[in-house]
C-alpha cells in the first residue's frame, strides 16, 4: 500500500497504525533472517509499536493529526529527538539526538510514527550506499547490487516495503540516484522549500530533504505537512506547498519540455536513454511540445560540484572534533593529538577525501583558481537554467547515467562513482525542485528512472505530471 | 637616533543584545558553565544559525557614531580554525563585506586634536572560555556560555603617535558604545577587550626604518594597555639598537601583557598563524541594509556627549568640569536632564546634589546610577523643599539618606518624621525666650560687642529644635531680642 493508501484503510476503519507499524517491522525482521539482509534500517525502533498504539488511541478519540499513525522512515542524518544518531559514521558514535530536526518535527506533530533509521554513506558522502560503518545497503531489486546513494537506505526501504515513505537528503542527487535504481519516486525539493534544522549539514549550499515513496501522492501529502519557513533556518522560505493537496494530476498538453542533449550523449546507457525517450514521447503524444535543448554548462556541474561540496563539507564537519560529543580517541596526549586521533580514527576515507578536497580548495593559494572560480561559473548556470524556464516549463533527462551497479564495483574508483551524479548536479546548484519517476526497466529487469526539473518552487507541477504518468498507467 | 611610535588598535565590543547573535540563548555575563547553551551555541549536528536583527540594528549605530559609511549588502564569512572552545570548528565573521567601514573619530589631548581612521567596523560571534584546573590533575574544561555573543570588531588605522593617544581612542569608543547604549563596556567582564599593534618608525639620516609589529594581547584595563605600550616602546627600541631586526625580516609577533611582571611575553610568530580558509558562510543569506533603515536608526541616536556637555554649560549654566562629570555615561547625563526638568530653582543644586550626595551613595554602594533606588524627580522635589524654607539643608542630609535606603519620597520621609521647618514666628520667639533666659553670660557677652556669640545662641535654639528651627528666622528673632 502506498503512504496515501494507508491514510485512507486507517481513516475507513480498516486498519490501525498498530498493524501497519507491525507489518512493517514485520518485513524488516524477516529480512535481517536473509544470508544477505537488505540492510537497509541501522535501527527499527523499539517504541514505535507502542506509538502506533497511541495514535489509535488519539485517532478513536477524533485526535491525533492529519497524518495520525502513518509510518515514516528516517535517513541516519536527520535529527529524531531522544534517538541516537550517526551519519553512518564511527565519529558520532555514542551521540544522542537531544532535538528533532523541523520536517521531523512537523511530520510527528501532524501524527507520523517514526519507525527508524535507514542506512546512508557516511555523511551523506556517496552514490551506493557502501561507505557506511554499518556495511552496505543492498538493492532490494537484486541484492547483488548496490540501491544507490547516499539514501540508499532510505530507498531500500520503501522498495521493499518495510516502509510506505522514508526521508531522504540530497546534497548533489542522494535522493534521486536511489530512487532510480530501486524503481520508487524520489523527490528533491527546492532548496528553501524544506527546513535543514537539524540535519546534519554536508554542502549547507546545497543540502536539502528529499522524499522516497511509492506515489507522487505520497510526497504530495508528506510535503503539505512538513514544508514553509523555519525561524531556525535562515534559509528556508515560504514556498505555498502547504496548499499542494489535493495533488491534481497536470494535464499535458501545452506543456514545455527540454531535453538537454547534455545527457543524452555519450557515457548514458543505451536503453536508459530508450526508457527516458520514450517517456518523452508519452509526453509528446499527450500533446506537450518537447524540444531538444543544448546547454553545454550542464556539463561543468559536476565539476563544481565537487569543488563547492567538499569546500562547505570540510567546514561542515570540523565541528566533530571528539571534545563535546561522539567518538573520542583515548590514545590522546596533547590537544593536536587528540583531535588528529579522533578524526583519523572516526572518519571513513571518502569523508577525509572530501575533507582534504575542501580544505585544499579553500587554501589561500588556490582559493581563486578553485572555490572563488567554481562559485562565478555557479551563477553563470542560475542565470542560463533561468533563460531555460523562461521557454520551458520542465527539463526531462536520465536520473542517471547508468543501472544500478554491483556492490564494490566503483568503492576504489572515486572518480567513476561521482560520474554517477552527472544528471542530478546541477539541480542542487542551481537550488531547483527534481522528481525522479520510475519509467520502466530495462531488459534485464533494471529499474529506470527519468528525471523531471522545474523552476524553484514548481513541485506541485512536476507531481501533477508524475501523477497523470503514474495514473495512465506509464508509457 | 629618532623615532616615531606607530599605534594601531583592533578594538572588540560586545554587543549588548538581549540574546544572542544567532540563536536564542540569553546574551549575559557569567553563570554556572554551560547553562546559557542550546544546539545552535554548542554547535550540535544539524543545527543551524539564525540572525539576530537587533545585532544588525546595534552594529548600524555603532557605525554611524564612528562615521562609517553602512554597507547596503553585507553578508557573513566562515573563518574556519580549531580549538575546543570554538564548538563549530569555526567562527562566524565577516571577511570581505563588513558591515561598517571608513570611518574615524578625533581624539584630544595634550597632543591637540587627531583624526584617529577605522577601516572597518564587522560583527562575529564570539567563542566559549576553556578554564584549566589547577590542582594539578591537569584537567581542562570548556564553558560554552559565552559562545555566539555578538561582537564589534573595529579595527584602526594605525594613526595614534603614542600610548596616552591609544588610550584615549580606546576610552572613546567605550565612551561612544555606552552612551548610545549598544554596549556596556565592562572591561574586567571583557565586554570591551583591545588587542594593540605597535611598532616603531626609526630615522637615521635619510633612512627611516620599521621594527616588527608587536601584536598586544591581554590587555583589560586602560592602565595596563599603556603600561604594556609604553613597556613595547622601550623594548623595541633596545631591541633595535641591540639586533636592528626590521619588519621585512621578521613581521608580525604576538606578545601577551603580564600584568605582575609588567612585561610582555612572546606568544607566537604571526607567519604560524593557521590559515584561516574564509569562504562565504552557507548557512546565511546576505543581508540587505536599507537606506531607510539606517536613516531610521540614525535618527533615533542620542545627542553625542561632546555636544551634551557643551549644552549643559549653555543651557544649565554650570561649568565644563561639572558638565563633563555629568556626561560621563549617558544614564548621569539623563538623570541630572530629568531632575531638572520642571525645577524651579537652579540647576547648579541639582548639579552639586547628584555629583556629591547621588555619586558619594552610588560609590559606597557600589552601584550605577541605573540602579539608584531615588528616581531623578525625588532629587528635584527634595531640593525645591529646601529652596521654599521647608526643610533645612542639613536636614535634606538626612531625608535623602532615607530616601536612598528606603526608596520613600522626600515629603512622605518628612511628614512622617515631622521634619519640617519651624518657620512659625510666635513659636520660634518662645524658644528664643527660652533660651536667652536660660544663658545670660552669652547675652551679657553679646551686648558687650562679642557678636560671635549669636552664633553659639543659633546653635542653641536649634538643639532645642532637633534642627527643624528655621535658621535665618532664629538670627533675625535673636538680634532682635538681644538688642540693648
Amino acid at each position: 500500500m502506498t503512504l496515501t493508501e494507508l491514510k485512507a484503510a486507517m481513516e475507513r476503519g480498516d486498519l490501525s497504525a498498530k498493524d501497519a507499524v507491525a507489518a512493517f517491522r514485520d518485513e524488516y525482521l524477516e529480512d535481517c533472517k536473509h544470508p544477505q539482509p537488505l540492510n537497509c534500517y541501522i535501527e527499527f525502533f523499539d517504541d514505535a509499536l507502542a506509538k502506533a498504539e497511541k495514535a489509535d488511541a488519539a485517532r478513536a478519540k477524533g485526535e491525533g493529526g492529519g497524518l495520525c499513525g502513518l509510518p515514516l522512515a528516517v535517513k541516519d542524518n536527520i535529527l529524531v529527538e531522544g534517538k541516537p544518531l550517526t551519519c553512518a559514521s564511527g565519529v558520532l558514535k555514542g551521540f544522542t539526538a537531544p532535538y528533532s530536526a523541523t520536517v521531523v518535527d512537523r511530520l510527528v506533530s501532524d501524527g507520523m510514527i517514526v519507525t527508524g533509521r535507514t542506512n546512508m554513506d557516511e555523511f551523506g558522502m556517496g552514490s551506493s550506499c557502501e561507505y557506511s560503518i554499518y556495511g552496505p545497503t543492498r538493492n532490494p531489486v537484486d541484492r547483488e547490487l548496490t540501491p544507490g546513494g547516499s539514501s540508499g537506505g532510505s530507498a531500500a526501504a520503501v522498495a521493499s516495503r518495510m516502509a510506505p515513505a522514508a526521508l531522504g537528503t540530497e546534497t548533489g542527487g542522494s535522493v534521486r540516484l536511489p530512487a532510480a535504481f530501486c524503481g520508487v519516486y524520489g523527490l528533491k525539493p527546492s532548496y528553501g522549500t524544506l527546513s535543514r534544522y537539524g540535519v546534519v549539514a554536508f554542502g549547507s549550499s546545497l543540502d536539502q530533504i528529499g522524499m522516497l515513496a511509492r506515489s507522487p501522492d505520497d510526497i504530495a501529502l508528506l510535503l503539505a505537512s512538513c514544508s514553509g519557513a523555519d525561524r531556525h533556518d535562515a534559509t528556508s522560505e515560504e514556498s505555498g506547498l502547504e496548499e499542494i493537496l489535493p495533488l491534481r494530476p497536470k494535464e499535458i498538453g501545452g506543456v514545455r519540455a527540454a531535453l538537454p542533449e547534455e545527457f543524452f550523449g555519450e557515457g548514458i546507457d543505451p536503453e536508459i536513454k530508450e526508457k527516458v525517450k520514450a517517456f518523452a514521447s508519452y509526453l509528446e503524444r499527450n500533446g506537450a511540445v518537447v524540444e531538444p535543448l543544448s546547454l553545454p554548462i550542464l556539463k561543468s556541474a559536476v565539476a563544481m560540484y565537487y569543488i563547492i561540496a567538499p569546500a562547505e563539507a570540510s567546514s561542515n564537519l570540523a565541528r566533530y572534533d571528539g571534545i563535546r560529543y561522539g567518538f573520542r580517541s583515548d590514545d590522546a596526549v596533547t590537544l593536536e593529538d587528540l583531535y588528529t586521533s579522533s578524526r583519523s580514527k572516526g572518519f571513513g576515507k571518502e569523508v577525509k577525501r572530501r575533507i582534504f578536497l575542501g580544505n585544499y580548495v579553500l587554501s589561500s593559494g588556490y582559493y581563486d583558481a578553485y572555490y572563488k572560480k567554481a562559485q562565478q561559473v555557479r551563477t553563470i548556470l542560475c542565470s542560463g537554467l533561468a533563460g531555460v524556464f523562461d521557454t520551458y516549463d520542465i527539463i526531462v533527462s536520465p536520473t542517471s547515467p547508468c543501472t544500478p551497479f554491483r556492490i564494490g564495483e566503483k568503492v576504489d574508483d572515486p572518480l567513476s562513482m561521482y560520474l554517477t551524479d552527472i544528471c542530478t548536479t546541477f539541480v542542487n546548484l542551481a537550488l531547483l525542485p527534481s522528481l525522479s519517476v520510475p519509467c520502466g526497466k530495462t531488459r534485464a529487469g533494471l529499474p529506470v528512472g527519468v528525471q523531471i526539473v522545474g523552476k524553484r518552487f514548481s513541485e506541485a507541477l512536476l507531481l501533477g505530471i508524475a501523477k497523470t504518468y503514474h495514473e495512465s498507467g506509464g508509457t | 637616533m629618532t623615532f616615531d611610535v606607530v599605534i594601531g588598535c583592533e578594538v572588540h565590543v560586545q554587543l549588548f543584545t538581549e540574546t544572542k547573535a544567532f540563536c536564542g540563548c540569553g546574551n549575559t555575563f557569567g553563570g554556572v558553565p554551560n547553562s546559557r547553551v542550546c544546539p545552535v551555541c554548542a554547535g550540535l549536528p544539524g543545527a543551524l544559525p539564525s540572525p539576530n536583527a537587533r545585532m544588525i540594528e546595534y552594529a548600524v549605530r555603532a557605525g554611524l557614531v564612528l562615521n562609517c559609511s553602512i554597507a547596503g549588502l553585507t553578508k557573513f564569512d566562515r573563518k574556519n580554525y580549531m580549538y575546543p572552545d570554538l564548538p563549530k570548528g569555526y567562527q562566524i565573521s565577516q571577511f570581505d563585506m563588513p558591515i561598517c567601514f571608513d570611518g574615524f573619530l578625533d581624539i584630544e589631548g595634550e597632543w591637540g586634536s587627531r583624526k584617529i581612521g577605522i577601516i572597518r567596523a564587522h560583527l562575529e560571534e564570539d567563542a566559549g572560555k576553556n578554564l584549566h584546573s589547577e590542582d594539578g590533575a591537569g584537567l581542562s574544561y570548556v564553558d560554552l556560555n559565552r559562545c555566539g555573543t555578538p561582537l564589534l570588531e573595529i579595527v584602526s588605522e594605525p594613526d595614534m603617535r603614542s600610548p596616552e593617544e591609544a588610550v584615549a581612542y580606546v576610552q572613546e569608543i567605550r565612551e561612544l558604545m555606552e552612551w548610545i547604549g549598544v554596549s556596556d563596556c565592562n572591561m574586567e567582564e571583557g565586554s570591551l577587550r583591545c588587542d594593540a599593534n605597535i611598532n616603531l618608525w626609526i630615522y637615521e639620516g635619510e633612512k627611516k626604518y620599521a621594527t616588527p609589529i608587536t601584536e598586544v594581547k591581554n590587555v583589560n584595563s586602560f592602565r595596563a594597555l599603556r603600561a604594556a605600550l609604553h613597556f613595547e616602546v622601550k623594548r623595541q627600541r633596545a631591541e633595535w639598537e641591540e639586533k636592528r631586526l626590521t619588519l621585512e625580516e621578521v613581521g608580525k609577533v604576538t606578545r601577551g601583557w603580564h600584568e605582575a611582571s609588567g612585561t610582555t611575553i612572546l606568544q607566537r610568530h604571526k607567519e604560524e598563524a593557521s590559515e584561516y580558509r574564509y569562504f562565504p558562510e552557507p548557512d546565511l543569506k546576505p543581508i540587505l541594509v536599507s537606506k531607510a533603515l539606517v536613516e531610521e536608526l540614525k535618527a533615533g541616536l542620542p545627542e553625542l556627549p561632546a555636544r551634551t556637555r557643551n549644552r549643559f554649560v549653555t543651557d544649565y549654566g554650570i561649568t565644563m568640569e561639572d558638565a563633563v562629570q555629568l556626561t560621563s555615561s549617558r544614564a548621569m547625563s539623563c538623570y541630572f536632564e530629568d531632575a531638572c526638568r520642571e525645577y524651579d530653582g537652579e540647576p547648579k543644586k541639582i548639579a552639586n546634589w547628584i555629583l556629591t550626595e547621588v555619586n558619594g551613595i552610588c560609590n559606597q554602594k557600589n552601584i550605577g546610577i541605573a540602579e539608584f533606588p531615588v528616581p531623578p524627580s525625588g532629587i528635584r522635589e527634595l531640593l525645591a523643599m529646601t529652596d521654599s524654607g521647608r526643610i533645612s539643608g542639613r536636614i535634606a542630609k538626612s531625608v535623602f539618606a532615607e530616601m536612598a535606603e528606603t526608596g520613600a519620597a522626600a515629603v512622605e520621609i518628612v511628614e512622617k518624621n515631622g521634619l519640617a521647618q519651624i518657620s512659625d514666628r510666635s513659636t520660634l520667639e518662645g524658644i528664643v525666650r527660652e533660651v536667652i533666659a536660660g544663658h545670660p553670660k552669652s547675652v551679657e557677652d553679646y551686648r558687650n560687642g562679642k557678636s560671635n556669640t549669636i552664633r553659639f545662641l543659633v546653635g542653641q535654639v536649634m538643639k532645642k529644635t532637633g534642627g527643624k528651627a528655621n535658621p535665618g528666622m532664629v538670627n533675625e528673632i535673636l538680634e532682635e531680642k538681644l538688642k540693648p
